[in-house]
């Protein structure tokens, strides 16, 4: 699975247009952090809601950018919030870390 | 009516900072004002302190959620008809139903599909505008309560039997009066007289559905239910004696005539309904109470009283109004006698 789905993120370039395509991607590259480190600390505080919405909102965006694994993976973290089984998140959090690494590091390279 | 591609003024709703972004945008590419919230408390804010055409809006918010914002602008009398377009992730359906259900326009699922999203925020400016003309229209002849009532229930009276208070009132001697005047300064004093008798008519939560020459026909309990319809009719009645005296003192001191009104109050049934062509509607009450009323209405002449109401709506007062029985009066046109009350004012 590529990393960013590039018929995603092309329709997307499209419809915002290319000056507008880097300030969305710099904006996500900021607030993508704070998402993790919300959902870190609702997986710590054993806080369902913030984890959940943290987790919502990563998907969301990863989802706008065609960055299907990083999505899927939001997903899952988004349910296990919902059903409050944040105990089952541990090891995804890393995979979390790992996803969005490339993302960022992909979409850096995206930008025109 | 503008056109279906005209802007119009959006809010976008959303907690998440690229989704607003990418909104914004997109809407501001279809030639729309944008402007946004990040939470549904500071867009319920912003919708109250200014008027927009279409909200797009999250459900999963802090503070406030696309839900609870729902309900507040279902609440609101001002802000019940703004259509309000869901966004949601397309994992989210059933929460998009129950939005829908409650009153939601549309929704849209994120990621954006930019010709769903200009489909939708166009369908529903063009059903914003219709109720917004409609309301503009019903505002001339009726309270704003009573137009948002009839947006809210629709025409649901056409040709129905309702129990209502009618109302007739004209100015004694006119013929007299503008024979008196100038023709401009005639039309000036109508205009006047009736700025005030639809005040008095429409804080009393009555309708003003006729206007002719120096008359006018006003209606109590209909097209929204009122419960107290004769009770509102005499003291609409009461206070447009009241205005008319502060009138007539004004024009005294300018050296011109005074004016006296006759006021006749009926209760009873009458068939009510929206009768006329689309593109002008009038709302209309027939049968023998709106004929009687303008009997008593006339009868004021003879009885030398301004407000003359009948048994029925006498019935309907509660113990603070004076009324005087004038006893059985016969009218033109009717079997029985009717009896006549002079209402102290």
């Amino acid at each position: 699975m590529p990393v960013i789905d590039k018929t995603t993120f092309e329709e997307l370039k499209q419809m915002s247009g290319e000056d507008f395509i880097n300030e969305l991607i710099d904006t996500f590259l900021e607030d993508a952090p704070k998402m993790i480190a919300e959902i870190k600390s609702g997986f710590a505080t054993n806080n369902a809601d913030t984890f959940r919405r943290a987790a919502h909102s990563m998907k969301s965006n990863a989802a706008t950018f065609g960055a299907s694994h990083l999505a899927a993976l939001s997903k899952e973290l988004e349910m296990l919030g919902k059903e409050n089984k944040l105990n089952e998140a541990g090891d995804r959090l890393k995979a979390l870390d790992e996803a969005y690494a490339s993302v960022r590091d992909e979409l850096k390279g995206l930008k025109s | 009516m503008k056109s279906r591609h005209d802007p119009g003024q959006m809010l976008v709703v959303d907690d998440n900072r690229v989704n607003r972004l990418l909104l914004t945008r997109a809407l501001e590419q279809n030639g729309h004002q944008v402007a946004n919230a990040e939470n549904g408390r500071i867009g319920l804010e912003m919708l109250r302190a200014k008027p927009y055409d279409v909200v797009l809006l999250d459900i999963d918010m802090p503070e406030m959620n696309g839900f609870e914002v729902l309900e507040a602008l279902l609440e609101d009398e001002e802000l019940r008809y703004l259509p309000v377009i869901m966004t949601s992730a397309s994992d989210e359906l059933d929460r998009v139903v129950k939005c829908i259900e409650m009153g939601a326009e549309d929704y849209l699922v994120k990621p954006l599909n930019p010709v769903l999203l200009r489909a939708r925020v166009n369908a529903s400016l063009e059903k914003k505008r219709l109720p917004d003309e409609q309301r503009k229209l019903f505002r001339t002849f009726a309270t704003p309560a009573v137009a948002e009532q009839l947006l809210r229930d629709g025409f649901t009276l056409g040709g129905k039997y309702i129990t209502a208070s009618i109302m007739f009132c004209d100015i004694r001697s006119f013929t007299t009066l503008s024979e008196k005047h100038e023709p401009a300064e005639i039309i000036e004093l109508l205009n006047d007289y009736f700025a005030l008798m639809f005040d008095a008519i429409t804080a009393n939560n009555g309708t003003v559905n006729q206007m002719q020459g120096d008359g006018l026909m006003a209606i109590f309990g209909a097209p929204a239910s009122d419960e107290q319809h004769s009770e509102h009719a005499v003291n609409a009645a009461l206070e447009m004696i009241e205005l008319l005296k502060a009138f007539n003192e004004q024009r005294v001191t300018q050296n011109k005539s005074e004016v006296r009104i006759g006021i006749g109050i009926a209760t009873g049934k009458v068939i009510a309904g929206y009768t006329g062509t689309q593109h002008r509607a009038t709302y209309t009450c027939v049968g023998d109470t709106v004929n009687l009323a303008a009997r008593i209405e006339s009868h004021t002449k003879v009885a030398g009283q301004p407000v003359l109401i009948d048994q029925y709506t006498r019935d309907g007062l509660s113990g603070q109004i004076q009324v005087e029985d004038l006893g059985e009066v016969i009218f033109k046109g009717k079997e029985q006698s009717i009896r006549v009350f002079s209402v102290a004012t």
